[in-house]
């Protein structure tokens, strides 16, 4: 497979002289994802599971097409793929519905401090609430969570598990399955954050044995305000809905009513008709590349990019040993921000901040990082271009000193 | 590619005071009208102290930590303002706010230091880093004005 000739599906990379790492937040979206999404606007715009005419049933017939290619992706069943608008959505869910049903007062959840903001709030939410207790997994001097340290804040208590699956920002892949086997001993619930896993590699949930997982279509190539909660068809047939209004519905009295299976329970009002195609054609994107020309790819630009960093003087890589393309750095005596905006002159888009992981700041001991991640489409040419970009930043702040 | 605005952005002024920040640190002194802000974005995290003898702004200070743009903002801003009259210290907030926007601001207003983030304009990813200091006075003459009111 040929990445220049990936580059040119993708409007930025033909247009602009833009070096694209900020693939952890958000990806590039390739023409086929943009032409999906102007095929609904342009020949059908008019809304599912409603009309009896010809282009209502076709934009049904292209959303629920959709959620069979989510669940062929993740391995599931149809009914098990309920749309939300990303993962924030999607972890909230399940802990406004699980969460708040079947957490009690003295009951843990077990969480760790490599969370993206997502997945620990709505659990710091629901144990506020239900005067329960969040558990940290103990980090290793790595910062990872490994299953040795999870076992050792597994007690009778423990309820829940909520962990991600890749960590934004550390890159670091979580020993998932391991860790659900532990916890199913235990008959413990495991919510799954894969919004950095999904985009990179293969993830079978039948495999891992996950309750519930999560991710978002913006970071694979997909439309924004579209992302996937996966549940347990049983787990999810239980969950009561925490939004209430049309479509969701079976019959409406006017003191009760009966809502609709899941997932349909869980979509209620107007669906995100447009951006679920597109994330039908993202994940088709997404095959035609290949999770095996993705992994192959970050893993060459990940080695190269450590590599290079590791040469120059003055700059703390904070994961020299990430699994993923996500590497975590500062310039020595360069505050992330000002670096940033040096960054910028050189046209090189890349985060500096807290990454939604303030908890992980801490334990840096960092008010901010900056990160670079990567995506298939990324070359070593863009590499090249951000060690220049640090080299001029570290010069440009050592003048003034 | 020239570095000319990104130079303007960090002209030696703005160096000097971060690396030799005026007025820094707190103090003990609850006659002091002391607020607390932080930019969680980029992990800004600033106190600033002002102390009002007649309507006049007699002592500055401020602690905290962030980038360079934020902290020398900071320092320059406790110069500028110390010894002002409050009316006069509003007239240069609402003249450096105007002038980090790249809105139109009055050139002969007196405004010390804090004339050089002018190049903000051009960063406008930057304006909450230049102004955090600004909006923390702001919010202490509030409070001061509040207090007087009632
Ligand atoms: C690990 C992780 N979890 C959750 C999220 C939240 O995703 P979204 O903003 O699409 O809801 C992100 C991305 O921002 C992430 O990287």
């Amino acid at each position: 497979m040929d990445v220049q000739k990936i580059r040119q599906d993708f409007y930025l990379f033909k247009n602009d002289n833009i070096v694209y790492l900020d693939n952890a937040a958000s990806t590039l979206k390739p023409k086929a994802v943009i032409d999906a999404l102007n095929y609904y606007y342009e020949r059908l715009g008019v809304n599912v599971h409603r009309g009896v005419y010809k282009l209502s049933y076709e934009a049904t017939d292209m959303y629920e097409q959709a959620r069979a290619k989510v669940a062929e992706l993740l391995n599931c069943q149809f009914e098990e793929v309920v749309f939300t608008r990303g993962t924030s959505s999607a972890l909230n869910l399940v802990a406004s519905s699980y969460g708040m049903a079947n957490i009690e007062a003295g009951d843990e959840i077990i969480t760790s401090e490599l969370e993206h903001h997502s997945s620990l709030l709505p659990w710091q939410q629901v144990a506020k609430v239900k005067n329960a207790k969040l558990v940290f997994v103990p980090l290793d001097e790595d910062l990872r969570i490994t299953v040795e340290n999870f076992k050792k804040v597994l007690t009778d208590k423990t309820k829940v598990v909520a962990l991600n699956y890749i960590s934004n920002a550390m890159g670091y892949i979580t020993p998932i399955k391991e860790i659900i086997k532990i916890a199913h001993e235990k008959k413990i619930v495991v919510v799954v954050d894969a919004a950095q896993a999904v985009p990179h590699m293969p993830v079978d949930v039948k495999e891992l044995d996950c309750d519930f997982l999560a991710f978002s279509g913006h970071k694979m190539c997909g439309p924004t305000g579209i992302g996937v909660l996966y549940g347990k068809y049983n787990l999810l047939q239980k969950m009561e809905p925490i939004e209430f209004g049309g479509d969701m519905i079976d019959y409406v009295g006017l003191n009760e009513s009966t809502y609709k299976d899941a997932p349909y329970k869980f979509e209620t009002g107007t669906p995100i008709i447009a951006s679920a195609i597109g994330l039908k054609a993202a994940i088709e994107y997404l095959q035609r590349i290949g999770f095996n020309f993705i992994i192959e790819k970050e893993t060459e630009l990940r080695k190269y990019l450590v590599e290079k960093m590791q040469e120059l003087d003055g700059v703390t890589i904070f994961n020299p040993h990430t699994d993923t393309g996500i590497v975590a750095f500062n310039i020595d005596g360069v505050h992330p921000h000002d670096a940033a905006s040096v960054f910028d002159e050189e046209n090189v888009a890349i985060r500096a901040g807290h990454h939604c992981a303030q908890p992980l700041m801490h334990c840096l001991k960092q008010v901010a990082t900056i990160r670079a991640s990567l995506y298939f489409y990324n070359t070593k040419k863009d590499i090249d271009r951000l060690i220049i970009a640090i080299k001029k930043a570290k010069g440009f702040f050592d003048n003034f000193i | 590619m020239s570095y000319g605005n990104l130079e303007t952005l960090y002209r030696q002024v703005i160096m000097d005071h971060y690396k030799n920040p005026r007025n820094k640190g707190l103090i003990g002194d609850e006659t002091y009208y002391k607020v607390h802000l932080k930019n969680p974005t980029c992990g800004d995290d600033l106190t600033v102290q002002i102390k009002v003898v007649d309507n006049i702004i007699t002592d500055v200070f401020h602690d905290g930590t962030g980038c360079s743009i934020s902290m020398s903002a900071a320092s320059v801003m406790s110069e500028t303002i110390k010894g002002q009259k409050l009316e006069d210290a509003k007239k240069i907030l609402k003249n450096y706010l105007q002038m980090v926007k790249g809105e139109a601001f009055d050139e002969e207003l007196f405004m010390g230091d804090a004339i050089v983030y002018q190049g903000v304009a051009n960063f406008p990813a930057r304006f909450k880093c230049a102004t955090i200091a600004w909006k923390a006075l702001d919010k202490a003459i509030f409070i001061h004005d509040e207090e007087d009111n009632s």
